[in-house]
């Protein structure tokens, strides 16, 4: 799961960021995390000193002592070898960094501060894994990490919903360990250029019926059929079967092929699962359908569990333990068995124990998943004579779809990593940009200026006002910024106060106009002082009003000061002011 | 442009919910439901008022159905299977995993009632086929166009409220709604949102409810005293939704109370039922999705399978029977042969439809039904209304409506004279436009729409810092009047004016352009004019002994005395305005007063001569923004003294 290093993130001290999650991967996440706290308790019960927090050699003192250039590579450039090691979160760490996480469904639009809508899409990988796009003001841009198109669990890779974004960033790094290109050194590329099948494809439903063609999911029930035959054999043959396999939606697609192969067969073989967690997962399995595949939907619109494991523990085949020593694994226990446990790095939880009892077992399999580590993880049982069995899974988009996929989305910009560059062409995208680690890019903005939506019922409220080439008004209500939109809106103001009365005026007001305005409204003055210019034909001067009351008119070039004490003139003196002026 | 609403049913009554609505060309059907009280064509809506030829996938975008209940969704298979409506049908997933069993329970008993069939099972079966569920919160886009979101509504299990949208129009469909959480369920929960039109239920339009607690005693004990008594309780529900509510509350009693009197679920009330309830139990209440883990609420220990000779059976027992205001089938039967015997009791959990024996039970005390002209039963037996409801009562629904302040409200779903009194109370409290119209009649109301403008980046940046403008206003607190000493309570008051430093320019051919002020005479490639306006004038002065000799040469202390008094008597009479001492000048918004000590200021006007040295001069200048505000100022600086 990549939530895994979630709390590393959120125990330092001055984080504040907003997280959002899936609720499904947040619950299942925040399970994992639980189980690997509490295997790692039970290692350091075992190994190391249970109540301080942080290992004393974990505090790096012996390293400060060394000079400089050992020190760097002691601790590696960037830190990237011992430098990066640091203690693992607590239980407590879990729960706080639980309490920073904001959950959502498939498709609710999460809205950050009013600018951005996040939503999350299925991504078809595991159970509440997604896609993400983030729709701004300014641009669309879609993240698509790692994604299965059909699924035989969780809910299918929805692509179509990632459309119209103008900005892909394409982060599944899935096909990056896989050798189909890679027999020669890495200098040496073959990429994948768009197969011709794709190419006859123009139109949407085309592409995305091809790219929905279910040949990978085939594979991969056939691999997990594969799997299942292995396991046979070796309970078959007497040996007992270890899968320490931490893919949720693998361990809940084989435990229902085993049970139904172990059940055709005359073998009675008890499932055994040993995990801290285990029950509550199962049992949240089962209440997800909004999270699962059309298939497992079905089953609870026609009644079912929508997983085989409920109704395999109601009658005892699958049995669930939260430890090793548990007192009803040890009334229970009985070999051959098939055991699925946490850890898969070997090192940690149940697997260890049961892997030392087995690994001198020839008729006995271990089932990992394969990976560079496997040897290594494999390293302190050797000699081994257990059989291993190493499967990979489809953990992605394969090379071939990557490009239809494109084609589908149709982004203007796409980033893309640099790492894969040698893999595949792309030749859908408008722009290509490469991405690498610890490098940051400035895109482009796509749109110039921001858009501003005006309510008509408000739109049609304003004075407008035609000038040599346009038509003005002053705006008026009151702008919110919502779901990443600019909206005017009209305010919840009083009427009384929206007296409407021009704010800024321009131009230079011709004095004699003025004063046959003002002698329109009844009040008459005379020209005082005029100070003439030679620049501007409107000469500057006071005019002083001697009736209804007494007042001072003081015009310059660049403004105009009114005096008087009576209200009511001052106001009869703006409104004449006004028509000689230009304003708004 | 303008929402066209068509009401086909459950217009100033409860039954048959179906609504059709128009908005910005897309055409949406919510809910499809069916009339319990007829059994001749009144009982489904009346559909060719959608298409006259009987079109139905081009007259409608897509059908969204917001619960189970048969008023609700009843005629769904009939629509689709009879009717043809080959479109979209979107409902939530626990409706659409419960919907069938509703129908199919319906459908069976029916079938015994000897009507003539509407549906057969494969309808239900192809109906529900065409489905797509959905998610609470799930924003899903139907077309290009068209949006549609779920949100909580919490009166039975996946009940929702839908959000519809189509280009800047918007509205919401509550469909049956309850606002305060009960035994199973949540209350319902929605974002606030910018809505043109807010569909709303109202059965309850001026019930104003109680706490749940007391009511649900009262049923318990009513319970317990009958099979205490040795009598049998019928509780006729229909199969789902009342019937997991209550069989929690009787477990949960049970449990507490020891009791070993069976529940029984009749044949249509399955417990498969609650194998769905189980996987659903993520639409249920917080208080039951914690214990999923170690114990799901609907693993029922108490409940069994009903048989049918058991119904004379001697000893107490409670027995939920289908279906629900006993319209027919199974519960009828029962109470046949319970009804006679005073020692039973008949519980009727909820609404009941006029024209059904329920509703007729509840009507009063009667011994006697004429169910058909050979047949009639004795009623000697207790009955005993539940007066809790997963329908939210006036208040909710006042409360929803100020929540979401729609710009139009319709009222359906109720009974007339007390949806009028509703409507009434949200125009006149609310003052937003209400109706309540009946069936087959059109509501047609106005739509928001927007143009729109390329926008500055000045303009855009000036928004985003505050331009608050904080004034208290006071208004007395009705609250205090009840406490006979009416206070006057200020209030503050924030405005932001920052839109208003805006200005649209719309030239031809060009897209319209907001741009701030600032950038507008750059823009023209004009200057500024700035009008001011300024007034010096003296003001009175108490005591002038501890000021210096002259006022004329004030010093700068004494400038700063003056100002910080005159400060203290505007912020004691000013209700408005944020009040600034800068030392030797006071400011008020854009106006601005300090101690004017020049004798030729230009500001003064000659007939306003000093009057001697009891006064001192101020001047004061100010914008046209702030115009009635400065004049104000000026009047309390005039009738006050220094």
């Amino acid at each position: 799961m990549g939530m895994l290093g979630l709390p590393f993130l959120t125990r330092t001290k001055d984080f504040s960021a907003k997280i959002y999650v899936t609720e499904a991967a947040a619950r299942i996440g925040q399970l994992m995390m639980e189980d690997l706290v509490s295997m790692h308790m039970e290692l350091r019960q075992f190994y190391g000193p249970e109540d301080s927090a942080f290992l004393q050699w974990m505090r790096w003192e012996g390293l400060e002592v060394l000079p400089s250039e050992l020190k760097k590579i002691i601790l590696g450039t960037d830190c990237e070898e011992l430098g990066a090691w640091m203690p693992l979160y607590s239980a407590v760490d879990v729960k706080d960094c639980m309490r920073k996480v904001q959950t959502l469904k498939y498709a609710e639009e999460a809205c950050y501060n009013g600018t951005l809508v996040i939503k999350a899409f299925s991504s078809g990988l595991e159970i509440g894994t997604c896609n993400w796009t983030i729709n701004g003001p300014k641009r669309n841009i879609a993240y698509i990490s790692s994604s299965i198109f059909v699924s035989t669990r969780a809910m299918d890779f929805n692509f179509l919903g990632l459309q119209g974004n103008d900005l892909i960033i394409f982060s599944d790094f899935s096909t990056l360990d896989t050798t189909e290109n890679m027999e020669n050194d890495n200098t040496y590329c073959d990429p994948v250029t768009s197969s011709n099948a794709s190419d006859d494809l123009y139109n949407l439903e085309e592409i995305a019926a091809s790219l929905l063609k279910d040949d990978e999911s085939m594979e991969e029930m056939e691999k997990l059929a594969f799997i299942c035959t292995c396991a046979f054999d070796s309970v078959r043959a007497g040996g007992s079967v270890l899968v320490p396999i931490d893919r949720l939606g693998i361990v809940l697609c084989l435990l229902e092929q085993m049970s139904l192969l172990l059940e055709s067969s005359s073998l009675k073989v008890p499932i055994y699962i040993i995990s801290s967690v285990a029950e509550e997962l199962l049992a949240f399995t089962n209440i997800i359908p909004e999270w699962l595949c059309k298939q497992r939907q079905e089953k609870l619109f026609s009644g079912e569990p929508l997983f085989a494991h409920v109704k395999l523990i109601k009658e005892r085949k699958i049995h669930v333990f939260p430890a090793v020593h548990s007192v009803e694994l040890l009334t229970n226990w009985q070999e051959p068995c098939v055991v699925f446990c946490p850890h898969w790095s070997l090192r940690l939880g149940p697997v260890v124990h049961l892997l030392r009892y087995w690994c001198s077992d020839p008729n006995s399999l271990l089932i990992l998943e394969s990976g560079d580590d496997a040897n290594l993880a494999l390293l302190p049982f050797k000699p081994m004579a257990m059989k291993v069995l190493q499967c990979s899974f489809l953990s992605g988009i394969s090379l071939q779809k990557v490009q239809p996929l494109l084609k589908a989305l149709q982004p203007k910009l796409l980033l893309f990593p640099k790492d894969l560059r040698c893999k595949i062409q792309i030749s859908e995208a408008n722009t290509i940009i490469h991405y690498s680690e610890n490098e940051t890019l400035c895109m482009p903005s796509s749109k110039e200026s921001t858009e501003i939506d005006i309510a008509t019922d408000l739109a049609s409220q304003f004075h407008w006002k035609t000038l040599k080439q346009e038509t003005v008004t002053r705006l008026d209500g009151e702008l919110f910024m919502d779901q990443g939109k600019h909206r005017l809106l009209s305010g919840f103001r009083q009427a009384d106060s929206k007296q409407h009365r021009p704010l800024l005026h321009w131009g230079s007001p011709d004095l004699k106009r003025l004063l046959t305005e003002l002698s329109k409204m009844g009040i008459t003055g005379t020209l005082k002082k005029v100070m003439d210019s030679a620049e501007s034909k409107n000469a500057a001067g006071i005019i002083d009003i001697d009736d209804p009351e007494k007042a001072l008119i003081d015009v310059r070039e660049t403004g105009t000061v009114i005096i008087t004490a009576d209200e009511n003139l001052a106001s009869h003196i703006f409104k004449a002011m006004d028509i000689v002026l230009d304003g708004i | 442009m303008a929402i066209d609403c068509l009401v086909l049913g459950a217009g100033q009554e409860v039954g048959k919910s179906c609504m059709v609505v128009s908005i910005n060309g897309k055409r949406i059907m919510f809910d499809c439901g069916m009339h319990m009280g007829y059994t001749d064509s009144r009982r489904y809506p009346d559909f060719s008022l959608i298409s006259k030829t009987g079109d139905f996938d081009n007259a409608l975008t897509c059908v969204i159905v917001t619960h189970f209940h048969l008023d609700h969704i009843g005629a769904l298979p009939y629509f689709t299977e009879v009717c043809g409506y080959k479109g979209p049908i979107y409902m939530t997933y626990p409706t659409k995993a419960l919907a069938p069993l509703m129908l199919e329970d319906y459908r069976k008993n029916m079938d015994r009632r000897g009507e003539d069939e509407q549906f057969t099972s494969d309808h239900i079966a192809e109906c529900m086929k065409k489905v797509i569920p959905v998610n609470l919160k799930q924003t899903v886009q139907v077309d290009k166009d068209l949006q549609i979101r779920a949100y909580y509504a919490g009166h039975v299990i996946g009940a929702a409220m839908f959000y519809a949208k189509v280009g800047d129009a918007a509205m919401v469909y509550t469909g049956d709604y309850n606002m305060t959480p009960d035994r199973h369920l949540g209350a319902a929960q929605i974002d606030r949102l910018q809505l043109d039109l807010l569909i709303t239920e109202s059965t309850y339009a001026t019930t104003i409810r109680d706490s749940r607690y007391g009511r649900e005693r009262e049923f318990l004990k009513a319970v317990h005293n009958c099979v205490a008594a040795g009598g049998k309780v019928l509780i006729p529900t229909f199969a789902l939704g009342r019937a997991q509510e209550l069989c929690i509350l009787l477990e949960d009693y049970w449990e507490r109370m020891n009791l070993k009197v069976p529940i029984y679920f009749s044949a249509g009330l399955t417990i498969q039922a609650n194998m769905y309830y189980k996987m659903l139990i993520n639409w249920t209440s917080q208080k039951i999705k914690e214990t999923y883990a170690t114990h799901n609420a609907f693993d029922f220990k108490n409940v069994r399978n009903f048989d049918r000779s058991l119904i004379n059976a001697p000893g107490p027992c409670v027995l939920f029977a289908t279906p629900g205001m006993i319209v027919g089938g199974f519960s009828l039967k029962v109470f046949m042969q319970w009804a006679p015997s005073e020692n039973n009791l008949v519980t009727l959990p909820g609404y009941c439809v006029a024209g059904t024996i329920g509703h007729k039970l509840m009507s009063g005390k009667l011994t006697k039904i004429d169910l058909d002209k050979d047949t009639q039963i004795n009623v000697r037996c207790q009955i005993h209304q539940l007066s809790f409801s997963p329908h939210t009562d006036a208040k909710g629904i006042m409360d929803l409506v100020k929540f979401l302040s729609p710009k139009h409200a319709i009222l359906v779903h109720g009974e007339k004279p007390k949806m009028a009194t509703l409507k009434e109370r949200i125009q006149s409290e609310l003052g937003i436009q209400c109706y309540c119209p009946a069936n087959n009649e059109t509501v047609t109301i106005p739509s928001t729409h927007y143009v729109k403008a390329d926008a500055s980046g000045t303009f855009i940046r000036s928004c985003l810092n505050p331009n608050f403008k904080f004034s208290t206003c006071s208004s007395t607190d009705k609250s205090y009047l009840d406490s006979n000493k009416s206070k006057a309570v200020s209030r503050l008051s924030v405005s932001d004016d920052r839109a208003t430093e805006g200005i649209l320019v719309v030239e031809k051919g060009k897209k319209a352009k907001v741009i701030h002020q600032d950038e507008f005479l750059h823009m023209l490639g004009e200057k500024k004019h700035e009008i001011q306006f300024a007034y010096c004038f003296p003001m009175h002065m108490a005591r002038t002994e501890d000021l210096s000799s002259t006022s004329h040469m004030l010093c700068s202390f004494d400038k700063c005395t003056l100002i910080s008094r005159l400060s203290m008597i505007l912020s004691d009479e000013l209700s408005e305005g944020n009040i600034l001492d800068l030392g030797e000048e006071l400011q008020v918004e854009s106006f601005r007063v300090s101690v004017c000590s020049s004798d030729n200021c230009p500001h003064r006007l000659s007939s306003s001569l000093q009057n001697g040295s009891e006064s001192v001069f101020f001047c004061c200048h100010w914008s046209v923004a702030d115009e009635k505000l400065a004049w104000k100022i000026i009047s309390i600086m005039k009738n006050s003294t220094l």
